[in-house]
């Protein structure tokens, strides 16, 4: 028999846990470019802990942790530029932050108010999608249109590996790779879907693999080790500029906390498997590197976490203080006019200005 | 221009439109090469090209999903599922997004797609090809239904729907789509979304209906002194149209294709029982299909309310 197709499955690492890099896959960054990537990882991590302390105390709903996973989302959310579109779902506090997305309105958004899902004008940046995988479609149809009108521009779509066993996923990597769509797909494999392994999402040896199978590049990253997944994100949006199409982007990393605030990872995986990764997540590995290139230091680390504290205790409170939604608003912006009912309902329920 | 079907009528719209605005594509399955399954894009891949009609491959989901995303990025797809049967697996995109987008965003962004879709009842086709669902669409806060009824309001309404900046779910009753002809005109006319319009003045009973069900309660009212509101669009739901009608006539019967259980007209007679009740002389009337499947080719004619079923409607209500 002929072989008629072969495919490789190409991993990128650029500096490994020991903070060691591959000096010639470094993408071309200045120290106050890799300075800004550590800021942004410590202004994430302290905006994630407040917001579980604040789900604890009772002043957030439930929260969907991102620690573990800042280098997959800071990674390629930094690698994209102004104009492009963000998809995210909803474990992407990561991405949204690093594009400078107030975090009082992230805040307001989990104290269960929509207005903190209004993107401010200047940034595209898609509601976080709830039902895991139904904002795949959604990338491809806008990067449908960014090429339709010529557009130098990207859709980014974030995404986990439970969300890669929906048939939303073959349906948009399918139409992207027919379209040749201008877009990113970037799977955050963080190894659970709330309590169901990686491994019975499919039975597939990798999730970049996937893309073979719609004529489409797949690359599987160390999604902890934030410079791969910057250049891989770079380069994909580059080809996607470029007329080259869709790319499928697995970030290798692990959700080191609960599914939610509402769950209990204990009841499903093992101590010693949370502790193992924990070794390998991203901030250390990137501190590692920093010292060695002499860029950090205790004193220049700690004047972060002091200034990512007091913005975040700064966010909170204009969170805090942000007067409470109007029930007007539960009707107004159903459609684009009201309709005649939505007038009468307005008033019998007294919400009529 | 001589009489038109309404296939050649929403074929005219969506040329006028596209040619009013470059940002209106169609997307569907065999809308481009083959002009649909029931050709009604004939013509438009030539016209415009593959750019602006395109053929996608057998994909509802991804369809509508991706409609969603162009449509908030600022163009307009018109999308084409071939049967309504098939838009199941497009329902999430729906009413998980498409309808919920703008107020998600409390207004930064909005999926205003179009999605047209043949419905109903009466072409004797394979399962699933004469699927009646309107009224789960019309529960979804956020999405406009619309069900043309002529040539010359399925020409104006598709043109209303491709404006409109909400998304629009266009339900084209198959069983009409060649069996009526009219005279359409070539200008650039519109018939608002929203408004239900008197098809026939009466005096005693007041009939809504829509899509293929307004012609046969039209054919069933012989001899009797009905008013038949066509609503054309179904979401929302011109109530003052209908109201206004039972009030003249006191007498409400409701006939639609779809199962009782439910359906539409169990909306439109709780409208009119708690807005005008103290104008009605007899009981709220619903024709309707069973609560089952509907059936096959075989079955079909049996599961679609008839004339004789209709008049009996008719007759009732006019016992008081």
């Amino acid at each position: 028999m002929d072989i008629i197709g072969s495919f490789d499955v190409k991993f990128l690492q650029i500096i490994n846990e020991a903070g060691v890099c591959d000096a010639a896959l470094l993408p071309s960054m200045e120290a106050p470019d890799l300075k800004k990537i550590f800021e942004t990882m410590i202004l994430v991590r302290t905006f994630n802990q407040r917001a579980l302390s604040l789900q604890r105390e009772g002043r957030i709903g439930t929260y969907a942790s991102v620690l573990g996973q800042e280098a997959s989302q800071i990674g390629s959310a930094l690698a994209l530029e102004k104009d492009d579109w963000i998809f995210p779902s909803f474990r992407e506090s990561a991405v949204l932050i690093s594009r400078g997305y107030p975090m009082w309105m992230l805040y307001r958004y989990w104290m269960g108010d929509e207005r903190g899902m209004k993107a401010p004008d200047d940034m595209n940046i898609f509601p976080m999608s709830v039902p895991v995988g139904t904002q795949l479609p959604h990338a491809v149809g806008a990067a449908f249109a960014m090429k339709y009108r010529n557009d130098r521009r990207v859709a980014a779509v974030y995404f986990g590996d439970g969300g890669s066993s929906r048939g939303d996923f073959h349906e948009a990597l399918n139409l992207a790779g027919v379209f040749k769509s201008p877009v990113i797909f970037l799977l955050q494999n963080n190894q659970w879907a709330i309590s169901v392994p990686r491994a019975r999402q499919t039975a597939a040896a990798t999730l970049a693999q996937r893309a073979f199978g719609y004529g489409i590049p797949g690359i599987q990253v160390d999604g902890n080790d934030i410079l791969a997944v910057y250049r891989a994100t770079k380069e994909a949006a580059d080809r996607a500029r470029g007329g080259e199409g869709p790319t499928l982007i697995e970030c290798y990393t692990y959700r080191l906390d609960d599914h939610t605030t509402a769950d209990d990872a204990s009841r499903y995986r093992r101590k010693e498997e949370v502790e193992e990764w924990r070794e390998k997540e991203p901030l250390l590995r990137f501190r590692l590197f920093l010292e060695k290139k002499g860029l950090r230091t205790k004193e220049y680390e700690e004047e972060v976490a002091k200034k990512a504290l007091e913005a975040v205790d700064k966010e909170i409170e204009k969170a805090e203080k942000f007067p409470p939604p109007d029930p007007a608003d539960i009707i107004r912006y159903t459609n684009f006019e009201l309709t005649a009912r939505q007038k009468t309902e307005l008033k019998e329920f007294g919400w009529e200005k | 221009m001589g009489k038109i079907t309404i296939v050649q009528a929403i074929n005219m719209a969506l040329s006028e439109e596209m040619q009013r605005d470059t940002n209106v594509v169609i997307i569907g399955e065999d809308v481009g090469k083959d002009g649909g399954v029931f050709r009604v894009t004939e013509g438009l891949q030539e016209k415009f090209g593959p750019e602006r009609v395109v053929d996608t491959p057998l994909s509802e989901l991804g369809i509508i999903g991706s409609a969603i995303g162009m449509a908030a990025y600022g163009i307009k797809p018109v999308v084409e599922i071939q049967f309504m049967g098939f838009i199941y697996a497009g329902l999430e995109q729906i009413f998980s997004h498409a309808s919920r987008l703008r107020s998600r965003s409390r207004g930064r962004f909005s999926a205003p797609i179009v999605v047209r879709t043949p419905y109903g009842i009466g072409i004797k086709p394979p399962e699933l090809h004469s699927e009646s669902a309107e009224a789960l669409f019309c529960h979804m806060p956020g999405v406009k239904v619309v069900v043309p009824s002529t040539p010359y309001n399925a020409k104006g309404l598709l043109k209303s729907a491709i404006r409109d900046s909400d998304p629009v779910i266009f339900l084209e009753p198959s069983r009409l789509y060649r069996s009526i002809k009219a005279e359409v005109p070539e200008d650039d006319y519109t018939v608002p979304l929203g408004k239900a319009e008197v098809y026939q003045e009466g005096k005693e009973i007041t009939v809504v209906a829509w899509g293929t069900m307004l012609h046969r309660a039209a054919e069933a009212a012989e001899g009797f002194d009905c008013e038949i509101i066509d609503l054309m669009t179904l979401k929302p739901l011109d109530e003052e149209a209908i109201l206004k009608s039972v009030r003249k006539t006191g007498r409400l019967v409701v006939v639609h294709e779809a199962s009782k259980s439910g359906g539409l007209g169990a909306e439109i007679s709780a409208l009119v029982a708690e807005e005008a009740v103290e104008y009605l002389k007899a009981p709220i009337l619903r024709v309707a299909g069973p609560e089952a499947v509907i059936p096959m080719a075989r079955l079909e004619d049996y599961y679609m309310p008839g004339k004789e079923r209709i008049r009996k409607a008719y007759e009732k209500v006019m016992l008081y």
